[in-house]
């Protein structure tokens, strides 16, 4: 009997190892797509199928939520790349053979996320971060350009740095958890971890929370430990920042909210909400501020990743049904929504040969259909009804306002700024007289659409099912 | 059993010393040198461990370290440095002396921190944790400190020899051998990184300053 857990991550590794052997790059973008329908057709069985908890294995409801969204992104990522990389290889910015490896290495990296997403071991978890932190670095460089490679060098250092400090945290935990469970396998197993937390050294546990926090935190791209992250979006091909955004922050976030309900466990141990409190908002903030200073679209989209990253880190600081409700609802619409605009963007990037705002204007006369999606898709990143992203962000802030009201004027106050500038440089692109080339587009719309389609959809009915399996997965969370 | 515990705990001193002097050498030819002194020294450690708590697995990891780490990678890197021709002398960001300082404050914060905080484990345990984290600490601040790709990435490395010495020190800890060989893949990208993508033949350096004018934000 097969099952859907050991599906979502040997279907990506399979489908790897076969596309590495295919040359021709279309039969491999193919390919490419139908692995990626098939991880998405396993992560739904998920959905249905019953929880898991096993010696190396866990599926509860908590990381059903974050596989659902893995491969349903990954799946509209390799639909849209499928479309994309066709151009890259006209304009020669890649080689077929590149794109040959380009393709298995989506599919490695799909499945080492799905790797660290089951992982009932703290260890294999680890290890699964780390790979997919790998294959990422090297996508970063696929271009070769001196700004591609310094990028991925960056990333390669602060990522690595970052999963060190992650490992010395994991050394930990095991330390803490050795005398109520003994040697071997059971002290790195989460979920026997989590049932022993309560007889675990209080001042290990801390320790460990701060390593893992900063470690964690590096990948999820809290500030001041973000630096890696808009260089890393912007020189990487745009579907790799599509699935940089989307998922790995969300896959990072996973373990470090894993560890906390760890911590959590232990009424001694420092409590971990104020202190991913105050990082979230330090990130939501800074973000907000410093999208007013970028002239690179893909940049500029990948510091609204960290201002969202904040908001999310801060949601689940606060804790409680109704915070983790919304942080997670919150984190999904971001998901959503983010990939859709790096999906839009890789159509203006195309449209115009260019990444720099100062050469993309009027779209709206070029590029109407264009111009239409790109706005829906930034308004619904802003936080405007009737998009899923203003439910969550309502959510998280009204849950905040109800219990620590001067608290949620800050998080108010940084959304805001965001807004500013979202609508600024929306204005900018949209309106105006148009410069440059004015491309065909190529690229296929259908992705991109889907995304708005979902977020809108949300933001006007969550269905009651969807609301009960959110609501599950946040009382685990504490 | 005291005299297993003491060999090991000499041994990961002597780790430590290696990692002050790695803070203080003038060419790269001698970071490397005493980068490869480091890893020999925790490839005796691991052994140790390996034999003392008969764990015969860890061999492979002492193995892993003895060969990669201790002749390898630092005669790979020589000749990497010997081939491009760049800088012989280690470009610093403080002088010697602060960052010994610095060192040695974080020794001693480690020491500090983890006698605070693992109070309930056994006194050798927190030893060898203590050291190992003064380890780690000390290859971060030699990567903040050392601004060139080659004394960057020994500084990484020997904040992953901390790393593999803590893992072995926790008794019984499932996955070192794995994590090792995932380590392994990290630094072989690293050294790949700089042979193969050849960061000097478009920077004309391999000094970080140099990758840092490359932002995207300033074309």
């Amino acid at each position: 009997m097969i099952h859907a857990y050991q599906l979502v991550v040997l279907v990506p590794y399979a489908a790897a190892l076969i596309l590495v052997a295919f040359p021709g790059y279309r039969v491999g973008a193919i390919g490419n797509v139908l692995a990626s329908a098939v991880t998405f057709g396993a992560g739904l069985w998920l959905m249905v199928g019953d929880g898991q908890v096993g010696e190396y294995v866990i599926v509860d409801e908590f990381n059903i939520v974050f596989i659902a969204i893995n491969t349903l992104v990954g799946f509209t990522t390799a639909l849209f790349s499928a479309s994309y990389i066709g151009h890259e290889i006209e304009t020669g910015r890649l080689s077929p053979l590149y794109v040959r490896f380009y393709h298995a290495m989506f599919q490695a990296m799909m499945g080492s996320m799905n790797v660290a997403l089951v992982a009932n071991n703290i260890g294999v978890m680890w290890v699964g971060l780390e790979l997919a932190t790998l294959i990422t670095v090297v996508m970063v460089g696929l271009y070769r350009t001196p700004q591609a490679i310094e990028a991925a060098w960056k990333y390669f250092i602060l990522a690595s740095v970052g999963i060190s400090l992650a490992f010395f945290g994991t050394i930990l935990i095991y330390l803490a958890g050795q005398p109520a469970l003994g040697e071997g396998a059971p002290a790195m197993t989460w979920s026997l971890l989590q049932a022993a937390a309560a007889q675990m050294d209080p001042g290990i546990l801390d320790l460990a929370f701060i390593f893992l926090l900063i470690g964690y935190g590096t990948k999820v791209g809290l500030a001041p430990l973000h630096a890696w992250l808009p260089d890393a979006h912007a020189e990487g091909p745009t579907p790799i920042s599509a699935v940089l955004s989307g998922l790995l922050l969300n896959v990072a976030l996973y373990a470090l909210l894993r560890f906390k309900m760890l911590v959590a466990g232990q009424p001694q141990a420092l409590d971990p909400g104020p202190i991913m409190i105050v990082m979230g908002l330090v990130s939501l903030i800074f973000a907000a501020f410093m999208l007013y200073q970028r002239r690179d679209i893909k940049r500029f989209f990948a510091y609204s990743s960290i201002e969202h990253m904040g908001l999310i880190v801060f949601a689940f600081g606060m804790g409680g049904p109704l915070a983790n409700f919304a942080g997670l609802l919150h984190m999904a619409m971001h998901s959503l929504t983010k990939s859709g605009i790096f999906f839009a963007v890789g159509h203006i990037a195309q449209a115009k040969g260019t990444q720099r705002f100062a050469e993309i204007t009027g779209l709206s006369v070029t590029h109407p259909r264009l111009a239409v999606a790109f706005a829906l898709a930034v308004l619904a990143i802003a936080g405007l009804p009737p998009f899923g992203v203003f439910t969550s962000e309502f959510l998280i802030l009204t849950t905040t306002f109800a219990r620590e009201p001067w608290l949620a004027l800050l998080p108010a106050f940084g959304l805001l700024v965001g807004f500013g500038a979202l609508l600024m440089r929306l204005q900018g692109t949209i309106f105006g007289e148009p410069v440059g080339p004015a491309h065909r587009v190529d690229a296929s719309s259908v992705p991109m659409v889907l995304h708005l389609l979902l977020v809108f959809a949300a933001g006007i009915f969550l269905p009651p099912a969807l609301v009960a399996w959110f609501q599950r997965a946040a009382e685990l969370l504490g | 059993m005291n005299q297993a515990y003491e060999i090991s705990h000499l041994l990961a001193g002597a780790m430590l010393v290696t990692s002050f002097a790695l803070l203080y050498q003038e060419r790269i030819a001698a970071v490397l040198n005493a980068f490869a002194a480091q890893s020999i020294t925790l490839a005796l450690a691991v052994a140790w461990a390996a034999w003392s708590d008969h764990r015969p697995d860890l061999f492979i990891t002492a193995l892993i370290a003895l060969t990669l780490k201790g002749i390898i990678i630092p005669l790979a890197l020589r000749r990497t440095v010997e081939r491009l021709g760049i800088h012989r002398e280690v470009e610093k960001v403080v002088g010697v002396g602060v960052a010994l300082l610095v060192g040695l404050a974080l020794t001693g914060l480690a020491q500090a921190l983890v006698v605070k905080v693992a109070s309930g484990t056994p006194s050798h345990a927190r030893e060898a944790l203590a050291l190992a984290l003064a380890i780690v600490l000390l290859g971060f601040l030699m990567m903040i400190v050392r601004r060139n790709a080659v004394t960057q990435i020994v500084g990484f490395m020997s904040m992953e020899n901390g790393l593999i010495l803590a893992a072995t020190g926790a008794r019984g800890m499932p996955l070192v051998v794995e994590v090792s060989v995932a380590f392994s893949v990290l630094i072989a990208l690293f050294v790949f990184a700089v042979f193969v993508f050849r960061i000097r033949e478009r920077f004309d350096t391999i000094d970080i300053e140099a990758l840092d004018r490359m932002r995207g934000d300033r074309r």
